[in-house]
């Protein structure tokens, strides 16, 4: 990968125009395994400014979604880090992992019964703050208005590996609330 | 071979009906309060007349039934949960006296499958179960073949009721007592749907299953399977999993994890998202993948068919 040396060099004691010393960068991408995907996936790191270290290919492996997962190193000053992971996630890479923070699963489920005088809002704070979990998406359905039964749609990433956790945090504060959960059969996102 | 059938439900009856095209002989038939036995053969139309007319099926006690003649007692009267009784006490009989029993009733099976497998080797007789669970599906003797080591998982579902219900919902946008009420009318639901939209149902087939599966290492019944029903899904949670692909189905599991029953989310496109009254059942196998066998889950010549096979391997 010589053509990416030319944006920064790996030479600690040379500061780059980032303005920082380089860091190493683990990066955990997911890849559909076709020809070219892997080149077109590594070109946005270069482009932005970052030096591939090495390229960990685990063809063999599949990810839950059956796609390949790949491991890459990447050395970059700190503040070119964020642009190199949404570089690649404009390309449509699926970006795994970042240095240390982990995008992992998405999972969509459904909450059924009273939602809205439940408070709504004090339901989704507490899922969010009992788990990893972020609020990616909702969508709300109360055909009868407040007080029937109603149905929400909450999709929630999630770290990886942790959705177990998740689901059981999201039962227990739908229990006390006497609302209901319906969880996906398979635990991956599309 | 010559068959004793006990209970004349819809599936008892369909038994009586095919077994002349299987080669078989009824020797005895029972309701909860009758029997007619004849070691040639009962006389069907008289039995099922005599039914019609005045509720019993002969003149005899059930347990003549029990003493009749025959290689074969086919036990089809109503799950009962807990001591699953009296299918239990009439499997138990015809093992003592060494001969086979098929069952179709989901209950000695569920409830208290380690005394049934107990009698099983105390007995010459061998005790077979494939119209428990899945009506004609060919589910059971599919595991025989593969072997239960190689399955890791069962998933799918095996109530059409429930499923014909959320599947109806899905499609037309009703509510669930609506769709419940026309399922009603149609005869797919019974007048007390309970058993069947609460997943009392499909999770006794799917702790048959994990008995199964399990091989004896651990004994399952309902108490260790974890339930939720359908009853509490409101159109706007099927109107929600719809706009984003997915529809909602009764999805039941048996895994080393035990065995669960609810609810799920499916992709609208998934193998499990059956339509109608109509059950699948996908089995994770250890060294091929997925495999999937669907079909007709319920229903008196669809169940009679699963008890006739049976018959059939133990000839």
């Amino acid at each position: 990968m010589s053509d990416s040396d030319e944006a920064v060099t790996s030479d600690a004691e040379h500061e780059t125009d980032g303005g920082e010393r380089p860091q190493t960068h683990t990066i955990r991408l997911e890849l559909v395994d076709k020809p070219g995907e892997l080149l077109s996936a590594l070109h946005p790191i270069a482009d932005n400014g970052g030096n591939l270290l090495s390229i960990f290919h685990e063809r063999g492996n599949l990810t839950p979604r059956g796609h390949i997962p790949v491991e890459v190193d990447v050395e970059c000053p700190p503040d070119r880090f964020e642009t190199i992971v949404s570089a690649l996630r404009d390309e449509g890479v699926n970006v795994i992992q970042a240095g240390a923070e982990r995008y992992g699963e998405e999972l969509t489920l459904l909450l059924v019964g009273d939602i809205v005088d439940t408070d709504l809002s004090d339901t989704l704070r507490r899922i969010e703050s009992s788990t990893d979990a972020t609020l990616a998406d909702l969508s709300l359905s109360a055909p009868d208005g407040r007080g029937g039964a109603s149905s929400a749609r909450l999709r929630l990433a999630t770290r990886t590996g942790r959705t177990d956790e998740v689901f059981e945090h999201v039962h227990d504060v739908a229990d006390e609330k006497g609302l209901h959960v319906v969880e996906p059969l398979v635990e991956v996102s599309e | 071979m010559k068959l004793a059938i006990m209970g004349v439900g819809a599936v008892g009856r369909s038994v009586v009906d095919l077994a002349p095209d299987y080669g078989h002989v009824v020797t005895a038939v029972a309701d909860s309060s009758s029997a007619a036995v004849d070691p040639s053969g009962i006389d069907v139309d008289a039995v099922f007349d005599r039914k019609e007319r005045e509720g019993v099926v002969g003149s005899g006690d059930p347990e003549d039934a029990l003493d009749a003649e025959y290689d074969v007692l086919v036990e089809a009267t109503p799950t009962t949960l807990g001591d699953a009784e009296p299918g239990f006490s009439h499997v138990r009989a015809a093992l003592e006296r060494d001969r086979h029993a098929v069952l179709a009733n989901k209950g000695p099976v569920a409830e208290r499958y380690g005394d049934l497998m107990a009698l099983e080797r105390e007995s010459e007789g061998t005790v077979q179960f494939e119209a428990a669970v899945g009506g004609a599906i060919p589910i059971l003797s599919t595991i025989a073949d593969f072997g239960p080591s190689q399955i890791s998982a069962a998933r799918g579902v095996l109530n059409g009721t429930a499923n014909f219900v959320l599947s109806r919902m899905a499609a037309e946008g009703l509510g669930y007592e609506h769709v419940l009420a026309e399922a009603q009318d149609l005869g797919v639901a019974e007048a007390d749907p309970a058993f069947d939209v609460d997943g009392t149902d499909a999770a006794l087939k799917f702790v048959i299953l994990s008995n199964v599966l399990s091989q004896g290492e651990r004994v399952y019944s309902l108490e260790d399977a974890t339930v939720e029903g359908i009853r509490d899904i409101p159109a706007s949670a099927l109107d929600l999993a719809a706009e984003d692909g997915r529809t909602v189905r009764l999805i039941g599991e048996a895994t080393a994890d035990g065995v669960r029953v609810g609810p799920r989310l499916v992709p609208q496109n998934d193998a499990l998202a059956v339509s109608g009254t109509r059950n699948i059942v996908q089995f994770e196998t250890v060294n091929a993948g997925q495999l999937h066998l669907s079909g007709r889950g319920a229903g008196g010549p669809e169940t009679a068919t699963a008890i006739l096979s049976d018959v059939g391997r133990l000839e």
